[in-house]
């Protein structure tokens, strides 16, 4: 039966030959598992996308057209314990828009046992966040006759993030500029200037400064959330910060994903961002509750990643890249395009749709592509 | 003779470049000496504007260069000789860096001439791997670095630093550099060094950057109009044209006649101006020329860009004729394959037929009747070219003439090819091809069935019909396009087009409740469409299920599940066997738009045409059945028993009591948190989610009261329109509402209206709508609900122009992106962009969403 199977393996997809398997009957003949193969290539055959087919057209009208049906509302909670995550339009716009910075990025950070276990995870997610000294804080008061600025911090905090007040101080130091002596006492630290000229002034500016100065954490990271999947735990952040990330032993570094294509791009390369593309629609898609066949979106996203690098649906981006002179026109800034192509000399061959609508001649697509060819005498 | 010809000439290839002096004087016809346009006669000057060597817009002229009349000459190009050179507004930038990058003596590019290899070479093969933008970006790095080398390696000239006062003077060491001086220096930059600068010496000389020339465009690119009063009023180009053969006149005088310099200079600038703002009326330090009623003029620039402009508008948007658009009503009674038609609008649009030998007396009867008489025939084509009306006048002599090979341009009759569209055309089922039924009234009739991919209601909607004219085009629109063609849509590989509405809640009555008298049911099948009987039982009374297998093909076999009947009830399962509906019900999940598995089957098993006939036939048996024994969305449906309101307010008395206490835990602040979240957002979410759950058991204590057999809740049941949440609304309670997804929080200081008291959390003060729609809402109700109202609005108004704008970035990128005969994917320029589409080869609308139904052909098989 096997050697059956063997035959149909480059004709038919290996997905298809695996539910064929599945579902055949335990007692089954050689000769019908043959026929049962046959007639499944033939049909697989017969739904062949044709030679000329505008696939391209045909995704984008798929995914063009429910647009209108999205919503506007930037932020969606999914379900009640989760992240707020740019969803709908705007998301989609930013996905295919191929932009650097992104509304709210996101990572989600699997772990390597025993973390994936569950051991530590509470401080694990919270050892990620990006803390400042402003979470740290309790109280500032300025002591203004002697010159003296106190920090009283919260304890319990510094317990979570495992820091203590002399370890926060030396962090201090090292953020601020010289001109102030630090002192630490249990829970409270005193700063005082050691500048002569105006060291109030300068203490008040610190006030404000001093909030600010990143203590600990990986930096973007503004909220974690440690989640059950399956039966693992999983870390899911607000931020996202892969390269720091990876510099944890905890984090397994082949699952970590982010929703950041730039960054995918840059650590993990061309090929995780064209999967973060498609994967990143189907979320939302899936959250609008719209129906679109996975295929329009490979196609998109394989367009998006063809040259190797990321490239957005804009101007800067795949339309910049056509050869034709006409066709990049008679998208955006066409005055532009002429005049670029003129001092180049170049040529446009018309080999794409839209100048062959300009000239009025046959499309070469569909059923303007085939051309006939005859002996002449 | 011909009057449709075949392309014998086709497009290769469109070379650009900037045009030089030499080639502008070769290409015109005429050189332009005076601003003047036309004499006393109103005649067009020789050597004006409007000379008739440019191309003739007056009807009755022929044009000087090549003879023909209007609309026949294409128009031809004209020059004007600048007194003195000016700077094309359009290559500022790039003179710019050109003058930058090579020596002010000797003109050669400030690199050494080793490094000038180099760099070539390595831009050839930039633009070979990555393409011209690429080029670009390494070309503009190149000039970059030239800026700061101060000294030439050529001739050890020094260079000065040169900027640029915008628009359009160069200075160079605080001295003006007049456009001569720029241009001689332009000139001295050898073919060679231009390489660098990523020209092609083939196609440009720097020079040619400096106007010395000016190419005055055809008259038929800028006609005039002639206004009621017999006056002329000339296109903004002519203005703009007119104002600079004046000023280069004036330059010219002055200049013979040993004017001051500073005279000269003066009007060099406004030369300089004028010639700018006929290229750019928009330069952004030029203040643009107007019209004396203070509008700017339109000049060239305006013309290409923009949605409005040459490009999107003519040249990728084209106009047609043989359309007509009105307004759009239903009409069940169509097949859905097909498009009513008004009869004025039959008379007016025709379909051109070739007279033969064996059609003249069928063609000739068309012409007998005339234009006024439906049937009839507008004009006829003689095989010369000519187009002649009929009329009472004509038409004898027309007759007698008549010969085969003549075209006749009948009316639209039933059966011809139509394309019918709505806008905004957001897919190709926006699109399709209808047969024509000709009908009394003035709207454009569909079925309702169709509506879905058209995305049409009849509140008002218009849509268009266009008739194509070539058998080529009506080949491909009935093969490629006609509805049955469409059935599958290509998003999602379901059926598009099924029952809506009352053909759903129809059918589901008829399926699940009816038994009537066999009389009856013939009756509603005759009103069908059905002749035939045969299948039909032989007794008394037949049950809805025997009437509904009428239609249904005779060997047709079917498995699935009604949603509507619960899982206890045997009707729950659609079993159809041989053609006879043996139980389950007919309902959205079997008939419906985008799910109807049901359709999908007879689709695959039948075939399109059938599909669509047989799809017809239910739809009309559901609306048969509504129109014969009535059905009434009332009032009354929504009302609640005594009992069920006493329930109903007693879950949203316990929905209160809940909020109330969580808004206590929170202000005690021993609220649990959620994850993630602060104290606040937790007692929002948590009121939010306990109010909706409310909500929802009001929904069902309705659903569990109401009357089961009430038509409007056979609507909810079937499918067909409404949802219980949507009943609840109206009987019992609104429910909560929601903007940006939390409860309502904005308003005045610590409350949202005045009528609650400040930092109250309690439902009612923050949006929760006690009232249903039945009863009324309250005052303050009413106003949130509007705030919620005002709040869709404005989304979908803002959505709108963001998504067309992703529609057509997508489009416009993936437009020539298709499969090859090798099967793989790939863009105009023959990248390949997948090696199979979708990975697998399959097309959407072929498959079952994409999947093979391998079970199915198992099953097949070993049936066997």
């Amino acid at each position: 039966m096997s050697d059956i199977f063997k035959g149909y393996k480059d004709l038919i997809p290996e997905s298809i030959l695996e539910e064929v398997k599945i579902n055949l009957p335990d007692k089954c003949s050689d000769a019908k598992v043959k026929k049962i193969l046959e007639k499944v290539y033939q049909e697989y055959r017969q739904s062949f996308a044709e030679p000329g087919e505008s696939v391209g057209l045909v995704g984008a009208e798929s995914i063009g057209e429910p647009g209108t049906q999205m919503t506007l509302n930037t932020f969606h909670f999914a379900g009640v314990s989760e992240l707020n995550v740019t969803t709908g339009l705007p998301r989609i716009i930013e996905i295919f828009d191929g932009r650097k910075t992104i509304g709210t990025g996101m990572m989600e950070v699997y772990l390597k046992k025993p973390y994936s276990e569950g051991k530590d995870i509470k401080k694990l997610a919270e050892s990620i966040k990006e803390s400042k000294m402003e979470d740290f804080i309790q109280e500032i008061s300025i002591n203004i006759t002697n010159l003296q600025m106190t920090i009283s911090l919260n304890k319990s905090k510094l317990e979570i993030a495992n820091l203590k007040e002399d370890k926060i101080a030396k962090i201090l130091e090292k953020g601020i500029k010289k001109g102030f002596k630090f002192k630490t006492k249990d829970g409270i630290i005193e700063i005082t200037p050691t500048s002569k000229d105006e060291p109030l002034n300068e203490i008040y500016k610190l006030k404000e400064k001093i909030k600010d100065v990143y203590i600990s954490g990986i930096k973007g990271i503004t909220q974690v959330l440690p989640v059950k999947r399956g039966n693992e735990y999983v870390i899911v952040t607000a931020g996202s910060n892969i390269k720091d990330m990876l510099k944890h032993d905890f984090v397994d570094p082949e699952r970590i994903i982010s929703n950041d294509l730039y960054e995918m791009e840059k650590i993990f390369g061309v090929e995780a961002v064209r999967q973060v593309i498609i994967n990143e629609v189907l979320k939302v898609l899936d959250t609008q509750g719209i129906n679109i066949d996975i295929r329009h979106i490979m196609l998109v996203a394989d367009t998006m990643t063809m040259s190797g690098t990321l490239m957005g649906i804009n101007r800067y981006g795949i339309v910049k890249e056509k050869p034709s002179v006409l066709a990049r026109a008679s998208f955006e800034t066409p005055v532009k395009h002429i005049i670029n192509a003129a001092l180049t000399g170049e040529v446009d061959y018309l080999n794409s749709v839209i100048e062959n609508v300009m000239i009025n001649q046959l499309v070469p697509v569909g059923t303007g592509l085939p051309g006939l060819v005859t002996k002449t005498k | 003779m011909e009057e449709i010809r075949p392309t014998y000439k086709k497009i290769h290839s469109i070379t650009f470049g900037v045009m030089s002096p030499k080639f502008i004087k070769e290409m015109a016809s005429a050189k332009i000496v005076t601003p003047e346009l036309y004499d006393k006669e109103g005649y067009p000057v020789v050597g004006g504007l409007m000379d008739v060597r440019l191309g003739v817009i007056d009807p009755g002229l022929k044009c000087k260069t090549c003879g023909h009349k209007l609309k026949e000459c294409p128009g031809h190009f004209g020059h004007i000789e600048l007194a003195r050179p000016v700077i094309h507004i359009k290559f500022v930038k790039e003179i710019l860096d050109l003058l930058r990058s090579t020596c002010r003596s000797c003109g050669r590019i400030l690199v050494p001439s080793d490094k000038i290899k180099k760099h070539v070479g390595e831009l050839e093969k930039i633009g070979a791997e990555l393409g011209l933008a690429e080029r670009r970006k390494r070309v503009a790095e190149i000039m970059v670095s030239l800026k700061t080398i101060t000294k030439c390696p050529h001739c050890k000239e020094s260079q000065l630093k040169i900027i640029i006062e915008k628009p359009t003077t160069y200075i160079e060491d605080d001295k003006r550099l007049s456009p001569i001086e720029i241009r001689t220096r332009l000139e001295r930059i050898p073919d060679d060094d231009l390489e660098v600068f990523g020209m092609n010496p083939k196609a440009v000389r720097p020079e040619w950057m400096v106007l010395t020339v000016l190419g005055i465009p055809p008259v038929t690119m800028r006609p005039s109009i002639t206004l009621e009063s017999g006056e002329r009023s000339e296109d903004d180009l002519t203005h703009k044209l007119g104002d600079i053969v004046r000023i280069n006149q004036r330059l010219f005088e002055n200049i013979n006649a040993g004017a001051p310099e500073i005279i000269i200079e003066d009007l060099w600038d406004l030369l300089q101006y004028h010639v700018t703002t006929f290229f750019d009326n928009e330069v952004a330090q030029l203040p643009p020329a107007r019209h004396r009623s203070g509008e700017p003029l339109k000049t060239i620039t305006a013309r290409i860009k923009s949605k409005e402009g040459r490009i999107r508008h003519n040249l990728a948007g084209k106009r047609t004729n043989f359309s007509a658009r009105t307004v759009i009503s239903p009409d069940p009674k169509l097949n859905i394959n097909e498009v009513g038609v008004p009869q004025v609008i039959a008379m007016k649009l025709t379909v051109p037929e070739r007279l033969t030998e064996w059609n003249m007396k069928y063609l000739k009867e068309f012409i007998q009747r005339g234009a006024e008489t439906y049937p009839g025939a507008n004009y006829i084509l003689r095989p010369d070219g000519k187009r002649k009306k009929i009329t009472d006048e004509t038409k004898e002599q027309l007759l007698e003439e008549l010969q085969p090979g003549f075209i006749v341009e009948r009316h639209l009759m039933n059966g011809d090819i139509a394309l019918f569209n709505r806008q905004p055309s957001l897919h190709r089922m926006s699109m399709m091809c209808h047969r024509v039924r000709v009908l009394p009234g003035l709207t454009f009739r569909l079925n309702p069935a169709v509506c879905a991919p058209y995305n049409a209601d009849f509140d008002g909607d218009e849509m268009n019909l266009h008739i194509p004219q070539t058998e080529e085009a009506r080949a491909e629109a009935e093969i490629l396009m006609e509805v049955q063609t469409q059935l599958i849509s290509p998003r999602y590989g379901l059926s598009i087009i099924g029952c809506n509405q009352d053909a759903i809640s129809g059918n589901y009555l008829l399926t699940r409740f009816m038994d009537i008298p066999r009389e009856q049911a013939i009756d509603l099948l005759a009103s069908v469409g059905i002749t035939e009987f045969k299948k039909l039982p032989h007794k008394k009374i037949v049950s809805g299920k025997e009437v509904f297998s009428v239609i249904i093909p005779d060997n047709f076999d079917f498995d699935g599940v009604s949603r509507s009947v619960p899982s206890d009830n045997p009707d729950h399962t659609v079993k159809i066997r041989n053609g006879q509906l043996l139980s389950g019900v007919m309902d959205k999940s079997n008939l419906g738009e985008g799910s109807g598995l049901l359709l999908r089957n007879i689709h695959k098993q039948y075939g399109r045409d059938e599909m669509v006939e047989i799809l017809g036939r239910i739809y009309r048996l559901g609306i048969e059945v509504l129109l014969k024994y009535g059905f009434t969305a009332k009032f009354a449906d929504a009302d609640l028993s005594e009992a069920s309101t006493v329930q109903i307010n007693k879950v949203i008395e316990e929905a209160y009591v809940d909020v109330n206490n969580m808004i206590k835990e929170y202000k005690e602040g021993n609220l649990e948190l959620l994850p993630g979240r602060s104290m606040k957002e937790t007692l929002e979410l948590r009121i939010l989610e306990r109010l909706n759950k409310a909500r929802n058991e009001a929904g069902k204590i309705i659903a569990d009261n109401a009357d089961q057999r009430s038509d409007t809740m056979t609507m909810v049941r079937s499918g067909a329109r409404g949802n219980l949440i949507n009943l609840a609304q109206m009987g019992a309670c609104v429910g909560q509402q929601a903007l940006r997804g939390e409860r309502i929080n904005k308003g005045f200081n610590r409350r949202t209206i005045s009528a609650f008291k400040k930092d109250d959390l309690g439902p009612e003060a923050h949006g929760f709508i006690k009232s249903g729609f039945n009863k009324g809402l309250r005052p303050h109700e009413m106003f949130f609900m509007a705030m919620t109202g005002r709040d869709s609005l404005m989304d979908t108004a803002l959505r709108t122009p963001k998504s067309g704008y992703l529609y057509r970035r997508l489009a416009n990128a993936l437009q020539d992106i298709k499969v090859e005969y090798d099967y793989t994917v790939r863009d105009a320029a023959g990248k390949i962009v997948q090696f199979a589409y979708g990975e697998d080869s399959m097309d959407v609308s072929k498959s079952e969403g994409g999947k093979i139904n391998v079970k199915q052909i198992i099953n097949s098989v070993m049936e066997k």
